[in-house]
């Protein structure tokens, strides 16, 4: 804590933290965001965590951190790190446990009017056809084979299993195969974790939203969105697959710190230069976990067509379903940015933030291609989510990124002392928002006081730059593990 | 008769942690491990049917306290077992053997409550502090 007097404030929504705050910094730490979220950073340690980013070896340019900053182990959630592949190293703990969690959005064309008098019998459909946390196995059983398959090849070998459209691949990131996958990267343990999980939500602050679009603003038409507009959202990430690999390269890496003679001012920030073999070898195993996770999100997708389909009797496609884009929150990435006029290729670690890139950019698949990257924001329970799209001056500030929801405020532990789950379903309910959970308490810590207003957060975000908003929608269901 | 687990969950802005004490190293492994289970589901409402054993390696004791408590997860999450309590009967910086009793894991009667992603690095200890041993641990959730 004290970090905050030897920031400096550099525009409205942009805060440095100087080379030299703390011992070892190698770049500057830049904060987005305004003066309470970076009192209540500075208070909470995340401003310390910034700055032992900022030691990280081959880390350029600055140790960026998100609006929705809050203290992590390691990195801050809404992180962001890029890194020389040449020099730099690549931190499994600037990816996280949840190696790939992000969020999709699902398209509809139904109105609220059509779906509202349906509504419960549409939760019981995506209830029994999507299988939530601990204690409740997958609705896909594969053989090893199948599974290296998934994690080698992405979810166009989902499709070809008739799970999930062919054209739902254009609308995720890298097409959904994240290149460079080796299985045999991938411990015994992690299979074993990941074994059965294909398609579920998981537990925690995963969910299955039913929303309707309220309010739309210039793109939202591009990208196929209107008012009053049913639409799914959906938060999950690699399951037990994902924890284990990040876990496994944690030591792997850890062993191997004394080789490279790195001095890290916290151990969870372990970490090997990209061109290592242990670096190789997590970015092998770790492309798994993506792919795994997008296929993860891809299953729950098709049983999410399937719920509707049962409850409005018409096909999928007849019911406008196509993916309005999925995006990752926790991952590295291999990007060409420009740093100081030059143009250097980069690990650009995200830990709890979004990728966010304009309209232009080779990355994006031929429909987004002159709108810019859709951003998938949720809020917490019973709040609105947002999608935005991603700017050129996000290029130039934050290697494309933003930020990827609403950050928490109040712990979990303080959450549950404070609020009831029981009391809180029906706070909700009253709201008009249907909840269907298999555990109380578990919803009590992810009541909506235990987060900052999303709405605060996706403001600072535009008005710093960083992306802009396109649609704003309520929740009118959720369904947690 | 085991002692009353002696631990306290911590509170962090994203996650949740352990902090646990013992005699020695094999009774704060002991309590931080219950401390954990007790985050996943509730270990009063678990029977005992069957023993099964777990062995860990670390490279310090830092690293032997996450390894441990991996392996006490995993056979929450892939063997489908519910943990009552375990003894650590043999336990050294580099590695520890345990006994868990239990049974199968039921999530509706055993009140499970959430998952554990992972138990981390952030602010570990595993170390004598006085008369006594404290392991305290970070999870991801």
């Amino acid at each position: 804590m004290g970090l905050l007097r030897n920031a400096r404030q550099k525009d409205k929504y942009v805060w440095e933290i100087p080379v030299g705050t703390q011992e070892g910094m190698r770049v500057p730490g830049v904060v987005f965001g305004d003066r309470e979220i970076l009192q209540k950073a500075d208070e909470d340690n995340a401003l310390v965590q910034v700055a032992n980013v900022a030691c990280l070896p081959g880390i350029v340019k600055a140790s960026l951190a998100m609006p929705d900053i809050h203290w992590g182990y390691g990195f801050p959630i809404g992180g962001v790190a890029a890194t020389d592949v040449e020099e730099g190293v690549v931190s499994p703990g600037g990816v996280g446990y949840d190696i790939s969690c992000g969020v999709r959005l699902i398209k509809s064309s139904l109105s609220w009017e059509e779906v509202e008098k349906r509504l419960e019998e549409l939760l019981d459909h995506l209830e029994r056809g999507v299988p939530k946390g601990l204690g409740t196995k997958g609705r896909l059983q594969l053989s090893r084979k199948e599974m290296e398959d998934l994690m080698r090849k992405g979810v166009k070998e989902l499709v070809a299993k008739g799970i999930g459209w062919e054209e739902d691949l254009e609308c995720m990131e890298e097409g959904g195969y994240y290149p460079g996958a080796d299985p045999s990267k991938v411990s015994e343990r992690a299979f074993q974790r990941g074994r059965d999980q294909t398609g579920t939500l998981g537990s925690g602050n995963h969910f299955l939203e039913v929303q309707v679009v309220e309010e739309t603003g210039p793109l939202a038409e591009e990208m196929g969105l209107f008012e009053g507009q049913v639409v799914v959202m959906v938060h999950s990430g690699s399951r037990g697959l994902g924890h284990q690999i990040c876990s496994d390269y944690i030591e792997v890496m850890n062993a191997a710190l004394y080789r490279y003679g790195f001095k890290l001012p916290d151990r969870q920030l372990v970490c090997a230069p990209v061109k290592s073999r242990e670096g190789r070898d997590y970015l092998a195993a770790m492309a798994c976990a993506a792919n795994f996770a997008m296929c993860n999100r891809e299953a729950i997708t098709h049983w999410i067509r399937e719920a509707f389909e049962a409850t409005f009797r018409a096909g999928a496609r007849k019911l406008g379903m196509g993916l309005l884009y999925d995006v990752s929150h926790n991952l590295a990435k291999v990007e060409r940015h420009l740093v100081d006029g030059k143009e250097m290729t980069l690990m650009v670690h995200r830990k709890g933030a979004t990728r966010a890139f304009p309209a232009g950019r080779p990355e994006l698949p031929e429909s987004y291609r002159a709108v810019g990257q859709p951003v998938i924001i949720p809020g917490d329970m019973g709040s609105h989510s947002y999608v935005l799209v991603g700017t050129k001056e996000a290029m130039e500030m934050s290697f494309g990124s933003t930020c990827h929801g609403a950050g928490r405020t109040m712990s979990r532990k303080a959450a549950k002392k404070k609020i009831r789950g029981e009391e809180l379903k029906r706070r909700l309910e009253a709201r008009g928002i249907k909840v269907r959970t298999d555990h109380l308490s578990g919803l009590a810590e992810e009541a909506p006081e235990a987060y900052k207003d999303v709405t605060e957060i996706v403001k600072i975000c535009e008005g710093a730059g960083l992306s802009r908003r396109v649609a704003r929608m309520r929740p009118v269901a959720v369904l947690k593990g | 008769m085991p002692e009353t687990p002696d631990f306290e969950i911590l509170d962090h802005t994203a996650d949740v942690g352990v902090r646990a004490w013992g005699k020695g190293p094999a009774e704060a492994l002991r309590n931080a491990s219950l401390g954990m289970l007790q985050l996943i589901y509730d270990p009063s409402t678990v029977k005992i049917n069957e023993s099964r054993e777990i062995e860990a390696v670390g490279r310090d004791w830092p690293s032997l306290l996450v390894a441990f408590l991996q392996e006490v997860l995993y056979l929450v999450e892939v063997e489908g077992w519910a943990i009552k309590d375990l003894e650590v009967v043999e336990v050294s910086e580099y590695r520890a053997r345990a006994r868990l009793q239990g049974e199968d894991l039921d999530p509706e009667r055993h009140l499970v409550s959430g998952e554990i992603k992972a138990p981390t690095y952030h602010m570990i200890k595993f170390e004598r502090d006085y008369d006594h041993w404290i392991a305290q641990v970070y999870f991801d959730v």
